[in-house]
């Protein structure tokens, strides 16, 4: 088992030369009863790159997610971050590695008896205790900035949009300061305009804090648009993985028909 | 019995060497699939109990969710205690003034209704009146919670989620039990004197002292902290059925239900139990 001081070690061999990916997932495999969602899925993804993966509803794109940030456990296969092997960890050794990781939910997940504000205080309530009350006040107000929503600080998450909502979940999610970023579908249900000022939102995110993100979405344009990479899922597995000029490329038949019906 | 009464059940383990399919009754497949369900909810429960106490007595400690939820056990269930108090007062000091008058043992009312009130109905009715308000909305609070991934989320980013939500809401249940049936049994006798009152008047300084007369501290103590057991029932019962629950906005329903049925019922057992421990340990 690796020590404090391995995984420390790796880490900065990581952000030095980029040589061991930041997350790592290899021969996932995931069933729910009998149904198997993930079948041996590979994936890395480097610091400051973004993966998008694709696929049909109900390939376990968000499953994936899950399996990387511990909410869920796989059958088998690893799942690494920083080079470290998550399987197996008590909660509160998770959570030193979830601290690392901004996690958008498809739905936001916002907390619906606490305020906007409060709600993206939440992380930093919990894990920047050594932060004064002002301190905190001023960097939700920094964050919510960022992403547009600065003046809807005192609502609750009932009171503003969807798209609104996924602006607030991408500031709670950001509140960390994580080195990896995951979105679980961040344009899904919203109109083209909001999705459009999402997927910027998200770029500039990026450029601005380097971060590994993985992006889970059905739209193509927006994967284009924020990623450097694109993985189709199929029946649990990658079809295919590389730049979208790859997959125009490609002669599989899954993946010309999921360019022309996107 | 025909052939068709008989179906076969797969074995457990089919690759184990020497394991016989014997054909069973049908009716041995929904009572197995009955004791699984029994037995997962079982085990699941003890879990999920285990990774409370773990999250409880380790650090960092979620004070301020504490106090919200002491507030909220506590504090908003006080007004139904104490009315639900003063009704069971008044019925006892009905009844037993009647029994009592048959029997020519009018004298004993005050000593009767004490005790019935702090020994046996305070306890028992604080305790389901709680379950009723407390575990329902836990149950549901947590299962939408759960539902809508606000859960997941509290995960997500690295809080224990058995922590903040589990154990400060079991922990609440534990300490207010006992100081709400303190304000049931006070709202009891005082009803019942009153209700005594208004037939034979009796100043409540006399009712209390031949209420008391007699009587020791191991009589009324374990009588009343019992009911941070009874806590104990209520609070792991809502936040297990919440937080396991699974199905939206039926799943949400059925969770609330379970949580006040099971916890009415694991409470009443547990009274039984207890009754039986605290009249060997103060006999």
């Amino acid at each position: 088992m690796a020590t404090a001081f391995d995984i420390a070690k790796m880490q900065e061999r990581t952000e030095q030369d980029g040589s061991v990916p930041v997350v790592a997932v290899e021969n996932l495999c995931k069933t729910f009863g009998t149904l198997k969602v993930l079948d041996g899925i590979n994936l890395s993804v480097n610091r400051g790159e973004t993966l998008a993966v694709l696929g049909r509803s109900g390939t376990g794109k968000s499953v994936l997610l899950r399996l990387i940030i511990g909410i869920e456990t796989p059958d088998s296969g690893s799942v690494s971050i920083h080079g470290q092997n998550i399987a197996g960890l008590a909660l509160d050794q998770m959570g030193k590695i979830r601290k690392k990781i901004g996690f958008l939910f498809q739905h936001a997940a916002l907390y619906d008896s606490l305020t906007i504000a409060e709600n993206v205080a939440f992380p930093l309530e919990h894990h920047r205790r050594e932060m004064s009350r002002s301190e905190r006040g001023d960097r939700v107000m920094q964050l919510l900035d960022e992403v547009g929503m600065k003046g809807d600080f005192e609502k609750l998450p009932s009171d503003i949009s969807g798209g609104m909502q996924k602006r607030v979940g991408l500031a709670r999610a950001l509140a960390l300061e994580p080195e990896i970023l995951l979105l679980d579908e961040p344009t899904a249900g919203l109109d083209p305009i909001s999705s459009g000022e999402i997927d910027d939102l998200v770029l500039k995110l990026q450029r601005e804090h380097q971060m590994a993100s993985i992006v889970v979405t059905h739209d193509m344009h927006s994967a284009r648009t924020i990623a450097d990479r694109l993985a189709l899922l199929d029946q649990g597995n990658v079809v295919i993985e590389g730049k979208f000029e790859d997959l125009q490329q490609s002669d599989i038949g899954f993946v010309n028909e999921f360019l022309k019906q996107s | 019995m025909s052939n068709s009464e008989f179906i076969a059940v797969p074995p457990i383990n089919p690759t184990l060497p020497g394991r016989l399919n014997i054909p069973l009754p049908s009716f041995a497949a929904p009572v197995m699939s009955l004791a699984e369900d029994f037995f997962e909810w079982f085990g699941s429960l003890g879990i999920f109990a285990w990774n409370v106490l773990k999250a409880a007595v380790t650090p960092p400690y979620e004070w301020r969710e504490l106090i919200r939820q002491l507030d909220e056990v506590g504090s908003k269930s006080l007004p139904l205690v104490a009315m639900a108090g003063a009704a069971i007062g008044v019925i006892i000091s009905m009844e037993a003034r009647y029994s009592l008058s048959r029997f020519g043992a009018k004298s004993m009312f005050p000593a009767t209704l004490v005790f019935s009130v702090i020994q046996i109905m305070g306890p028992i009715i604080t305790g389901l009146v709680v379950c009723g308000r407390v575990g329902a909305g836990m149950g549901a609070e947590l299962a939408s919670m759960k539902v809508t991934e606000q859960i997941d989320a509290i995960e997500a980013c690295a809080i224990n989620p058995y922590r903040l939500l589990a154990a400060t809401r079991i922990l609440a249940c534990i300490l207010m039990l006992p100081l709400l049936t303190l304000a049931t049994d006070a709202c009891a006798m005082l009803t019942g004197w009153f209700a005594q009152t208004l037939v034979e008047p009796l100043s409540f300084h006399q009712f209390i002292q031949a209420g008391f007369k007699g009587a020791t501290f191991s009589a009324f103590l374990p009588q009343t902290f019992k009911t941070a057991a009874y806590g104990l029932v209520i609070g792991l019962i809502a936040c297990f059925q919440g937080m396991r629950t699974r199905g939206g906005a039926e799943g949400v329903g059925r969770a609330a239900t379970n949580s006040v049925v099971l916890g009415s019922l694991f409470l009443i057992l547990t009274d039984v139990v207890l009754v039986k421990f605290i009249l060997v340990v103060f006999p």
